[in-house]
């Protein structure tokens, strides 16, 4: 591992330290008396058993569509926080593909349900993109309208064309339109009275989110595209000099994170697990994106482990409620632990100038000076 | 001060460094760019503080915590880029800091009072009641020598002063410095230009690489034994250079107009440029900062747009013409802010070469980048050019000192074989060794049947280097001129807008 990768590592796992740390602090000040058994089911409910193991991957699932997804507008120096309402409106999308056609074979009408919810995403993230590229309005701005206008959108179509009146969500999906198990039904369960099995109902949708960011990772990293996008990126009046269309970067970039977050949407609710709320709530996916986003450092292969641990830490909280932990408490909880995880960059810094000192102090000034090429006082 | 070790992560920046200053004389801080001079000047000024050493004055130790110490001690410093408020009063700026106040109300009579007398004593001629963004270069640098005159500093420090300043205004500034030792106080001058040295210097120490090499008298040295000292080898100081063979015409500007921001004053940026630049030829267009020459290179690379006029390039009309098109056509351009627009620090070395290129058959295929080749082709350039990085084709950018990133640009930039090489202050903070080996390669480009368009400020530069100089004011030329025909005193004149001659296209 070379020495920048080794310091991002080491940085996440400092930042997640501190978090887990204050998190158990607050759960001694909300029940002192079961604070550390819940401290410990936070940390390891995730392995307990195979079946909880599948819980964690499928709870990964969206937010690691997500958290590629902010990761892809950031390497292009976008902030999408608009992740949130690419996801739902691509979450739309494919239930009301998975209701209707009903002509299609399964198989068919899934892959059109995961391709519409792609498309619709990023035709949402396309609108914050020309609006920067073109009319120079932030996206931060633009996007936060987007999540709302999604939002409603929404409530409005679930509340019209899939409503079920009796839980007040949208109509579950015919068995037919949900993701193949692919036989993880089998792999991920336990035993709890002899012969019966409970299963998690992780899909193929995490090997899809895995495929998804080694592609983006391929894209990011190998392709003309990626260098375009990463000039613009890094560095925009260089990538201008260098005659790179700015403006279809943003768009082009801004259209891929919505895809990304809009597929999220889709193996989420084609998961037989979530149906969408008629309800004006924010989806929180696209928030915890970020925060998957920052954990990984952007980095597409990073963020499939950062999701997975953010999703781990998400099951184990939500179990403490049977020590009596309110949600509330739990939530406060996670978010700190996560919150932390914004200051990755800063601990990375930090860690690069300590760290770099103590491994320089075994070597010779003129050594030193060899390593960094030529002097930059 | 005595033994000072300041070190940085991954480099040393004084390794040791020892440097006597004597009362009342000028003592001139010699070296090449990153060899550790304002990182001294810096820990003398509590800026930094040191790893190792001790600073002594009057023969007493001293500890220097942060500028209000050095303040307390009589340290004073003019840094390169001026520390002013600019919506200040000159008088406001110079009491900034040390007002007199009675019961919070400020008095500035006594102030007033001081500052005029001691701009009168060094013949300053400077309006105290004039806000700093009304002035002009060369006075906010007074205004800060003032500030430190009325803290009744005693030792000065100079930080690169003349490098934003006319010929006349450096002439100025010597006297005053000449004056200012006359009166017992002790200046330390961080240069790199060995003509000031010898104008004005009693002594010079010399640091190359955080060590310091030796301090000289400057009578008795000659420039290229300094020269020698600071860059470690032995250096040509003027250039080898033979006569031009001018060929036809590569690029034509006729009427070239752009406005300005309304914003500003709305005052045209350019107006009614003419010029050609012919193969074979180095073009220079002097003048000091600001007078539009970042604009005409804006818009002849089409950085930005223009309002009027034809920019016409081996025959064909490139006024509306987007960037890409134009570098396709012919232009390469090493632009005045390298880290702005030249690199993507971000990138290591090898991506930087292929930044005009990437897109090209040679270095890509259906949309994937081809690795090897651009890692092939960044060793080669790295040869050719001597470029010094630490891990090679795979190093970033920013880890490489400024010498070896403007190399890089030039590497990647001559390398396109243009017609039209747009070189823009190429040599703007680089060490004599660099800037010998960019002027070579700028001649080495005529010399091929390139046509060369150099935007300077520096007057040496121009003079050495160019065929034939266009002097640029307020956004137009004022000046066609040979530069064997033309001193730098005339030079000067032009450039400040005090002469103006007919430009012929």
């Amino acid at each position: 591992m070379n020495k920048d990768a080794l310091m991002s590592f080491l940085s996440s796992l400092v930042v997640l330290a501190v978090g887990l740390l204050i998190g158990f602090v607050i759960l001694l000040v909300s029940n002192a008396s079961s604070a550390w058994e819940a401290f410990r089911t936070i940390l390891t409910f995730g392995f307990r058993g195979i079946r909880n193991v599948g819980d964690v991957l499928l709870g990964a699932t969206p937010i690691i569509m997500t958290g590629l997804s902010v990761a892809f507008a950031f390497k292009t120096g976008l902030f999408n926080i608009g992740a949130t309402g690419q996801f739902a409106f691509g979450g739309l999308v494919a239930i009301l593909v998975g209701h209707n056609f009903e002509g299609l074979p399964n198989g068919l009408r899934i892959i059109l349900a995961l391709l519409a919810a792609t498309a619709a995403g990023a035709a949402w993230g396309a609108i914050p993109g020309l609006l920067k590229a073109f009319r120079n309005v932030h996206e931060v701005i633009s996007c936060i309208m987007t999540n709302y206008i999604g939002m409603f959108l929404v409530t409005f179509l679930v509340d019209r064309y899939a409503f079920n009146p009796a839980i007040g969500r949208s109509q579950a999906l015919p068995e037919g339109s949900n993701l193949p198990t692919l036989g993880f039904q089998y792999i991920f369960r336990e035993e709890f009275l002899p012969g019966f099995y409970r299963s998690s109902q992780v899909n193929v949708g995490i090997l899809i989110a895995i495929f998804t960011a080694i592609l983006m990772y391929i894209i990011l990293e190998k392709t003309t595209f990626g260098y375009e996008l990463k000039a613009c990126g890094f560095n925009k009046d260089a990538a201008k000099y260098a005659g790179i269309n700015q403006n279809r970067s943003i768009v082009a970039s801004m259209m891929i994170a919505g895809g990304l977050a809009g597929l999220g949407g889709a193996l989420l609710y084609t998961s037989g697990t979530e149906t969408m709320s008629a309800a004006n709530v924010l989806l929180p996916y696209g928030f915890t994106g970020i925060s998957v986003a920052f954990l990984g450092l952007s980095n597409p292969i990073g963020i499939i482990f950062s999701g997975t641990l953010v999703s781990y830490l998400f099951l184990g909280g939500a179990r403490t409620q049977v020590l009596g932990f309110s949600i509330e408490v739990v939530e406060i909880v996670i978010s700190v632990i996560i919150y932390f995880c914004a200051f990755v960059f800063l601990v990375k810094t930090f860690l690069g100038k300590h760290i770099g000192r103590l491994l320089r102090r075994g070597k010779s000034p003129e050594q030193d000076r060899a390593d960094k090429g030529g002097e930059s006082a | 001060m005595r033994n000072i070790t300041k070190e940085f992560p991954g480099i040393i920046a004084n390794d040791c460094v020892t440097l006597q200053l004597k009362k009342g004389e000028i003592h001139a801080l010699l070296g090449e760019n990153g060899a550790g001079k304002s990182t001294l000047m810096s820990v003398l000024f509590g800026l930094y503080r040191q790893e190792a050493g001790e600073i002594y004055k009057n023969g007493e130790s001293v500890q220097i915590q942060g500028p209000n110490d050095a303040n307390r001690l009589g340290i004073g410093m003019v840094h390169q880029h001026f520390k002013l408020v600019h919506n200040f009063t000159v008088l406001e700026n110079i009491v900034l800091g040390v007002e007199t106040t009675k019961s919070g109300v400020l008095q500035m009579k006594e102030a007033r009072d001081k500052v005029l007398s001691l701009s009168k004593k060094y013949a300053f001629d400077i309006d105290i009641d004039k806000e700093v963004r009304h002035i002009s270069v060369g006075m906010q640098q007074r205004v800060e020598i003032l500030k430190m005159l009325y803290r009744d500093n005693e030792i000065l420090i100079f930080d690169e002063p003349t490098a934003v300043l006319t010929p006349q205004e450096i002439e100025a500034l010597m006297q005053t410095m000449r004056d200012m030792a006359a009166e017992g106080k002790s200046i330390l001058f961080i240069t790199h230009k060995l003509d000031e040295i010898k104008l004005v210097a009693d002594r010079c120490s010399v640091l190359r690489k955080g060590k310091m090499i030796g301090t000289v008298d400057v009578a008795a040295t000659t420039k290229e034994e300094m020269s020698e000292m600071m860059v470690g080898r032995k250096v040509i100081l003027s250039l080898d250079k033979n006569e031009a063979t001018v060929g036809e015409t590569i690029l034509q500007v006729r009427n070239l107009s752009r406005r300005g921001n309304e914003s500003k004053s709305g005052k045209a940026q350019l107006s009614n440029i003419n010029f050609d630049v012919k193969a074979g030829e180095i073009l220079c267009i002097a003048g000091i900062e600001g007078n539009g020459q970042t604009d005409l290179v804006y818009a002849l690379t089409g950085l930005s747009d223009i309002d009027s006029g034809t920019i016409i390039l081996n025959g064909t009309d490139i006024s509306k013409a987007k960037i890409r098109k134009r570098t396709e056509a012919g232009i390469s351009h090493i632009p005045e802010d390298r880290h702005r627009h030249g690199l993507v620090l971000d990138y290591t070395l090898a991506y930087n070469t292929v930044l005009q290129t990437y897109y090209t058959p040679r270095f890509q295929a259906k949309g994937f980048l081809k690795m090897k080749t651009i890692l092939d082709y960044a060793r080669k350039l790295i040869e050719r050019f001597d470029i010094r990085s630490g891990q090679g084709e795979v190093t970033s950018t920013r880890a490489m000192s400024g010498g070896n990133q403007q190399k890089v640009i030039l590497a990647r930039e001559i390398d396109r074989d243009p017609q039209l090489l747009i070189a823009v202050q190429p040599t703007r903070g680089l060490d004599v060794g660099a800037i010998e080996y960019i002027h070579s390669q700028l001649l080495a480009q005529r010399d091929s049947g390139k046509a060369v368009l150099l935007i300077s400020l520096e007057l040496e530069e121009v003079m050495n280097v160019s065929d034939r100089i266009l002097v640029m004011y307020e956004g137009e030329f004022v000046a066609d001129v040979n530069p064997k025909d033309v001193t730098f005193q005339e030079l000067g004149l032009y450039m400040s807008g005090a002469k103006r001659s007919e430009v012929a296209v």
